[in-house]
């Protein structure tokens, strides 16, 4: 029996289709639009001394950010070196030691810290480093953001450890070698370029963050000496010069988000490089 | 502060290379005895009351058809079984009268190394590759971690090929090289024993064939313990055979018996290819 395909199908098909098709292509014109209207408002403001200047006091015009690039640098630098190490060990026992019933709820629980909204997490920093400091520093920033990082830290970690067959722990174990020697001399050194790139896309998703750092980082219109200063990022300075009345901080305030956005899309991008082209693709 | 400690053992006793005392000689023909072992994987017992002399210096293969228990018991006697979950194991496996179920692990797995099915070479050069059984076991000095790295390169039959790219990724070698490598790895660390778990499964016969004339070389080095899938493999290479079916040791002995006058009809129906 031959079943004709009614028209009305034939119709239902063809907007689905179409539907589909038009979602697609507003994600993929939403990231160039972004791109595109930051770069035409803030494109005035975009040059040389936005990179070497520092803020001018309100009233002038010009003045760039620098300080506040420097300041996000630093601050994801205390960040990394808290919430990295961390998250990294906890992966490795997730995957390489945990058994399957503390794994499920570890990891449970670690899903559940990623969900917490940055601005509680910035609460917590502000009450277990700035109040007994008695001021804002970019070392509260990193206590923040780099607790942001541990959760993803800890997943990709996990992941990318899994990812490594088990030929190669045996392997390493039949010479004699320790579980911890096996882990970290063999299963780590081949999973390091997905380790690597899992890092860089854990800075690009923290690098943007405003919330944690408002009362942790504070802001700073002139360059922070050290670590325990308040420091300008670039996050909170598009943020403080977005409800200014000016519109030349305006200008400035969007020119920071190319900026920002530039680096959060170079990091992603050379992490995907990474991926693809480490060991871990070209292994059999 | 190890590193110069580690130094003057090494120049002190210059023919062994590993830094600890080697076990008594012991000259009885009996290298691993292995007795009344019973293997569990969790209610599943996958290896029944199993009784065995290995001889030292000969090579000792077991025969059987898929899930019978002969890789079972080949990585019992490294405790290797011990990285899965929920196993328990019964018995003695006694290495020079010590048994290996008492022993510390790293130690056991040192004396008594093992080739896998697959080659398993590490993301590092082939150099390293070698060298990383020597630098676990706490070989510090560069020369002497060379010259038995060109040495276990040699007894594995790839230094020819290998000499001049040592320090090239190992997984730019064949497949065939990639096995070889790895039983230069094992090699390198001076096994007592080296277990190797269908180790040609993977590999063409040149391969094969390549492999097998190196473990004839080596069998003067070392016991041989090899899991095989081919009949002809383990005719022409093996000393004394084993054959193994539901995790029993069914028969063993003389490899030559096993293939032309087995006293057990199930060996006799396995070795004439009437089933498995």
């Amino acid at each position: 029996m031959v079943m004709a395909i009614s028209p009305q199908r034939k119709f239902v098909n063809a907007v689905m289709l179409s539907l589909s098709g038009l979602c697609t292509v507003i994600v993929i014109g939403v990231l160039f639009f972004i791109l595109g209207y930051l770069f035409f408002h803030g494109a005035t403001s975009l040059n040389l001394h936005f990179f070497t200047n520092l803020p001018k006091p309100s009233g002038e015009t010009g003045g760039g950010m620098a300080n506040a690039i420097v300041g996000s640098f630093k601050v994801l630098l205390v960040a990394t070196l808290i919430g990295v190490p961390i998250g990294f060990l906890a992966g490795v026992y997730l995957a390489e030691y945990s058994g399957k019933t503390f794994a499920f709820v570890l990891r449970y629980i670690v899903d559940l810290l990623n969900g917490v909204p940055s601005i509680v997490i910035g609460i917590v920093a502000y009450a277990v480093v700035v109040r007994p400091m008695k001021h804002y520093s970019a070392l509260a920033g990193g206590v923040a953001l780099g607790i942001m990082m541990i959760p993803i830290a800890v997943r990709t970690t996990e992941e990318f450890l899994r990812a490594i067959p088990n030929s190669l722990r045996e392997g390493s174990l039949a010479l004699g070698a320790s579980k911890a020697r096996t882990v970290f001399s063999v299963v780590v050194p081949a999973a390091i370029s997905g380790l690597i790139s899992g890092l860089m896309l854990n800075l690009a998703r923290v690098a943007g963050e405003t919330a944690p750092l408002l009362f942790t980082a504070l802001g700073n219109m002139f360059w922070s000496r050290g670590w325990m200063e308040p420091i300008a990022t670039l996050p909170v300075m598009i943020y403080n010069y977005a409800i200014a009345p000016e519109e030349d901080l305006h200008q400035q305030a969007w020119a920071a988000g190319f900026v920002l956005l530039a680096l959060v899309l170079a990091i992603n991008v050379t992490a995907k490089m990474i991926i693809m082209r480490g060991p871990a693709a070209s292994r059999r | 502060m190890a590193t110069p400690r580690q130094q003057v053992v090494n120049e002190a006793d210059p023919p062994s290379t590993m830094p600890y005392e080697p076990p008594p000689k012991d000259t009885s023909r009996c290298k691993l005895d292995v007795k009344d072992l019973n293997f569990y994987y969790g209610s599943f017992q996958a290896l029944h009351n199993i009784g065995i002399d290995i001889t030292r210096n000969k090579i000792t293969a077991f025969i059987g058809p898929s899930g019978c228990g002969k890789s079972t018991f080949l990585r019992t006697m490294n405790r290797m079984n011990e990285t899965v979950r929920n196993t328990r194991v019964e018995g003695k496996i006694l290495l020079d009268g010590e048994n290996v179920l008492d022993m510390d692990v790293t130690n056991v797995r040192r004396r008594v190394g093992m080739v896998f099915q697959k080659s398993n070479p590490f993301p590092k050069t082939i150099f390293d590759n070698v060298a990383y059984g020597l630098r676990v076991n706490g070989v510090r000095n560069q020369s002497v971690v060379a010259e038995a790295v060109e040495k276990s390169l040699e007894r594995a039959a790839l230094w020819t090929e290998v000499k001049d790219k040592l320090n090239k990724p190992a997984s730019a070698l064949s497949g065939g090289q990639q096995q070889r490598l790895c039983i230069a790895r094992a090699l390198a660390v001076e096994p007592e024993v080296l277990l190797l778990d269908e180790p040609c499964s993977a590999l063409d016969p040149i391969a094969t064939r390549k492999i097998e004339e190196l473990l004839f070389e080596i069998k003067s080095l070392t016991t041989i313990v090899i899991v095989t899938h081919n009949m002809q493999q383990a005719a022409r290479l093996a000393d004394y055979t084993g054959f193994f079916l539901m995790g029993k040791l069914i028969e063993f002995g003389d490899t030559r018996k096993i293939f032309q006058n087995p006293s057990v009809k199930e060996t006799e129906d396995y070795v004439t290819g009437r089933f498995g």
